[in-house]
C-alpha cells in the first residue's frame, strides 16, 4: 500500500517553496516515514529548525512545529526537550544552520546527549540566500562567494558529531531513500542524541554554479563520490579525499574499539537531571 | 501566618521571586555580575521539580527560555551587558512569536566588556532597542530588595498577561546588596498564567486577534498542533508578505503595550506636593537621589522625586505635565544620559534639564545631587 504522507503534511499549506527536484523532499519523506514506523503521536512531535531551505520542512509537518532563529534550533529543542522529557523532539537543519552559525550549538547539543535526533540535510552550500559557500563547500568548486575555487577547508559532519559526543551518528545520501529511512528510524529509536545527515541536491545553487543545473547531474555526482563506511575502513585516507562515507559511524549498539568509545557519553542527558532533582529533593 | 524574615540578596530574591511565580526553566551562561541568579537557580530549580541549565552562551540560553516556555512552562534567563548583547537575535524572536519569558539584565559598564564587575544603568537603551525591528517593551527597575521581589513577580505576570520577553533591569549594587527582609505572604501573591483557548484544536489559531490583542496561547503538545515562526505571519502561525497583514499585525504588538499603559506604568512620588525642583531617577541611584531630597528638604529647598519602577513605558502624561511646572528637572543616572535624552524631548523649551551622569563604575553620591539640587535654584 501505497504511504499515506497526507496524514503528517499540512496539506493546505502545500505548494512547498522548494525548487522542483529538491533533495530536501526526499529527506522529508523518510522522515515522515519513520514518523509512522516508530509510531509516534503527531501530538507529542514537535519538529524544530532554524533559518534555510532545509529549515522550511516543519511548516509542512502536522506537528507542533517551531521555526527558529538561523543556527539555534538545537537551543530551542534543549529548552522543549528538558522541559517535556517525555516528548520526541526532532531537528531539521541546514549545513550552514548546523554548523557555521549554528555549530556551537551542534557541538554541545552532541556533548550533552540529549535525547533528540538531529538530520542535517547537506546540500553543500547556502541554498536559502543564493548559494554562498558553507563549511561543507568542497575545495576548488564554486559558489556565489568564491567564483575563483573555494579555497576554505570543509567539515565532515558525521566525524565532528562523533567527536563530540553525539552517540548515534550516521550518513545517507537522498539517492538512497530507504537507507536514509532506516537511519532516521534508528536515530528516533536511539536513547540519546543522534545526528543523521542526509547528503543531498541543491541543482538550483549548487549545482549550477558546477556545471550541474539539473537535480540528476548533482545526484549522480554524489553516487559518483559514495562510499560505504565498511568499504572506507580498508582505504588509505589519501583515497578518501573528496568521498562521501555513508554508514553509521557510531550506533552504541556493538563493541567498539577503545578510541571509538574513548570520551563518550555515559548518560542520556534528561535522565541525568532527574537524578539531579531527586538528589536536590532528598536534601531539601 | 509565620513570616519568613530573612538575609536575602538581590540576585538570591530574583531567583526566589520566579520560583514563586511559578518560573520552572532556567537557562542562563555565567557573567558578571548575574552569576549568582544562576548559582541560586541550579540549586532550586531542582528541589522544585523545575529545569536548571547552563548553556554554551547566552544566545542559546534566550533560545533555551523560549523553547520551554512554548511547552507551557514559565521561564527566566538572566545576564550582564555583554551577555544581553548577544540575546538580542532571540529576544525579538520572543517578541515576534509572542513567546511570554522574563530577562534579568544585571547591568555593568560597557560597552563592550567595560567594567565586569561595577555597576553602571547602561543599558536603559538596549532594553528598549537591542533587538531590530519595532516591538513594544515592558521593562523594570527595582530599587530596593523587596521591590525585587515584587518587580520579579509583576515582570512574569506582565509576561503572561501580553505574550511577550520582559526585562527586568538590575545594577550591580542591588542585586549584590544584601540585607534582612520580610517577604509578602505566598498567598496573597497575584499570579498570572497565559490566557488558554477555549476552542477545540480545529478552531484555533495561534494567533487569533478575534479575542483581542492577545491572543489565546496554547502550548506545545497539548493537541494544538501549531506553527510558530519568526517570519511575518498570519493568524494561522505562518509565514506572509502581505503587507496589510504585516502592517496590521506591528500595530498589534505595539497595541498591547500602548493600550494598557494605565495598568503599566508604575512610578513613585517623594516629596513632590510642593516640588519646584523635580528628580526622575530610577534603580539604585533613586537612593541616593532620596537621600538628597532629604537633605536639600532640611535646608528648606522645594524638591520632590519621581521614581519609575517601570521605566519603560514611562508615564508619558505625568512627565509632560511635571515638566510644565518645575523650575529644573535633575535627572541622575550611571550612564551617559539614556534617560535624560528622552526627558529632553517632553521638557523642550518648558523647563532646564541637569543631568548627572556617572560612568566611572563608582555609584553616584547623594552630594552629587544635592549639588545640583543647589545649583538649580
Ligand atoms: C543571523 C542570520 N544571519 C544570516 C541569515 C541569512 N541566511 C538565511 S538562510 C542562510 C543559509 C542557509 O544555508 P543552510 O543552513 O545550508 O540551509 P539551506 O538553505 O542550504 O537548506 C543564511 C546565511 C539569517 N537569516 N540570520
Ligand atoms: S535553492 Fe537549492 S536547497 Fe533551496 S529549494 Fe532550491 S534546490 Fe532546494
Ligand atoms: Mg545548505
Amino acid at each position: 500500500m501505497a504511504f499515506e504522507y497526507e496524514k503528517y503534511l499540512r496539506m493546505d499549506k502545500i505548494p512547498h517553496l522548494w525548487c522542483p527536484g529538491c533533495g530536501i523532499g526526499v529527506v522529508l519523506k523518510a522522515m515522515l516515514r519513520s514518523v509512522e514506523n516508530v509510531g509516534w503521536e503527531k501530538n507529542d512531535i514537535a519538529f524544530v529548525s532554524g533559518i534555510g531551505c532545509t529549515s522550511r520542512a516543519p511548516g509542512y509537518i502536522d506537528c507542533n512545529t517551531l521555526h527558529t532563529t538561523h543556527g539555534r534550533a538545537l537551543s530551542f529543542a534543549t529548552g522543549i526537550k528538558l522541559a517535556q522529557p517525555a516528548k520526541h523532539v526532532v531537528i531539521f537543519s541546514g549545513d550552514g544552520d548546523a554548523t557555521a552559525i549554528g555549530g556551537n550549538h551542534f557541538i554541545h547539543a552532541c556533548r550533552r546527549n540529549i535525547d533528540m535526533t538531529l538530520v542535517v540535510v547537506n546540500n553543500n552550500t547556502y541554498g536559502m540566500t543564493g548559494g554562498q559557500h558553507s563549511p561543507t563547500t568542497p575545495i576548488g568548486y564554486k559558489a556565489s562567494t568564491t567564483v575563483y575555487g573555494n579555497i576554505d577547508p570543509t567539515f565532515d559532519i558525521c566525524l565532528l558529531a562523533k567527536a563530540a559526543g553525539a552517540s548515534y551518528v550516521a550518513r545517507a545520501t537522498v539517492n538512497k531513500g530507504k537507507m536514509l529511512e532506516k537511519y532516521i528510524t534508528k536515530g528516533f529509536e536511539h536513547k540519546g542524541f543522534s545526528v543523521i545527515v542526509a547528503t543531498a541536491n541543491c541543482h538550483t545553487q549548487f549545482g549550477r554554479k558546477n556545471k550541474m543545473s539539473d537535480p540528476i547531474s548533482v545526484r549522480k555526482w554524489i553516487e559518483s563520490r559514495e562510499i560505504p563506511i565498511e568499504k572506507a575502513r580498508t582505504m588509505k585516507a589519501a583515497e578518501l579525499n573528496d568521498k562521501i562515507i555513508t554508514g553509521e559511524f557510531i550506533t552504541h549498539e556493538e563493541e567498539t574499539t577503545w578510541w571509538e568509545n574513548y570520551n563518550h557519553p555515559i548518560h542520556e542527558y534528561t535522565e541525568a537531571y532527574q537524578t539531579i532533582r531527586d538528589k536536590a529533593q532528598e536534601r531539601k | 501566618m509565620k513570616k519568613s524574615v530573612r538575609f536575602y540578596s538581590g540576585a538570591e530574591l530574583v531567583a526566589k521571586a520566579a520560583i514563586d511565580a511559578g518560573c520552572r526553566f532556567f537557562g542562563g551562561y555565567p557573567i558578571t555580575p548575574s552569576s549568582e541568579i544562576a548559582e541560586y537557580m541550579s540549586v532550586h530549580m531542582p528541589r522544585v521539580g523545575g529545569t536548571y541549565i547552563q548553556m554554551e552562551d547566552e544566545i542559546g540560553a534566550m533560545g533555551s527560555i523560549i523553547g520551554a516556555s512554548l511547552t507551557g512552562v514559565k521561564s527566566l534567563t538572566a545576564t550582564s551587558g555583554p551577555g544581553f548583547s548577544l540575546k538580542q537575535e532571540n529576544i525579538g524572536y520572543a517578541y515576534m512569536a509572542e513567546v511570554p519569558c522574563v530577562v534579568c539584565n544585571v547591568m555593568r559598564g560597557g560597552p563592550s566588556t567595560g567594567l565586569p564587575t561595577a555597576l553602571a544603568q547602561a543599558d536603559i537603551m538596549q532594553a528598549k532597542w537591542g533587538t531590530h525591528g519595532d516591538h513594544p517593551v515592558i521593562a523594570l527597575t527595582p530599587a530596593y530588595l523587596e521591590e525585587i521581589y515584587e518587580l520579579t513577580i509583576k515582570a512574569f505576570n506582565f509576561a503572561e498577561t501580553y505574550r511577550m520577553p520582559i526585562m527586568l533591569l538590575l545594577d550591580e549594587v542591588i542585586a549584590h546588596l544584601s540585607a534582612a527582609i520580610e517577604l509578602p505572604d505566598k498567598e496573597l501573591l497575584v499570579i498570572k498564567n497565559r490566557r488558554r483557548p477555549t476552542v477545540p484544536p480545529e478552531k484555533y489559531f495561534p494567533y487569533d486577534t478575534a479575542y483581542g490583542d492577545v491572543p489565546p496561547m496554547a502550548n506545545f503538545f497539548e493537541g494544538y498542533r501549531y506553527h510558530v515562526t519568526g517570519l511575518s505571519h498570519d493568524k494561522t502561525g505562518f509565514p506572509t508578505t502581505d503587507p496589510d497583514l504585516v502592517q496590521a499585525d506591528q500595530e498589534r504588538h505595539l497595541r498591547k503595550v500602548k493600550a494598557h499603559i494605565n495598568e503599566i506604568i508604575d512610578y513613585e512620588y517623594y516629596m513632590m506636593k510642593d516640588a519646584e525642583i523635580i528628580i526622575f531617577a530610577y534603580g539604585s541611584t533613586a537612593r541616593a537621589a532620596r537621600v538628597a531630597v532629604d537633605n536639600a528638604r532640611k535646608l528648606g529647598i522645594r524638591v520632590g522625586m519621581m521614581r519609575f519602577r517601570v521605566i519603560w513605558p514611562l508615564p508619558e502624561a505625568e512627565i509632560l505635565k511635571l515638566c510644565s511646572k518645575a523650575k529644573a528637572i535633575i535627572v541622575p543616572e550611571m550612564n551617559m544620559g539614556q534617560l535624560s535624552d528622552v526627558i529632553e524631548r517632553y521638557a523642550a523649551d518648558r523647563t532646564k534639564i541637569m543631568r548627572i551622569n556617572h560612568v566611572g563604575g563608582v555609584p553616584i553620591h547623594p552630594t552629587d545631587v544635592l549639588n545640583v539640587i543647589k545649583e538649580a535654584l
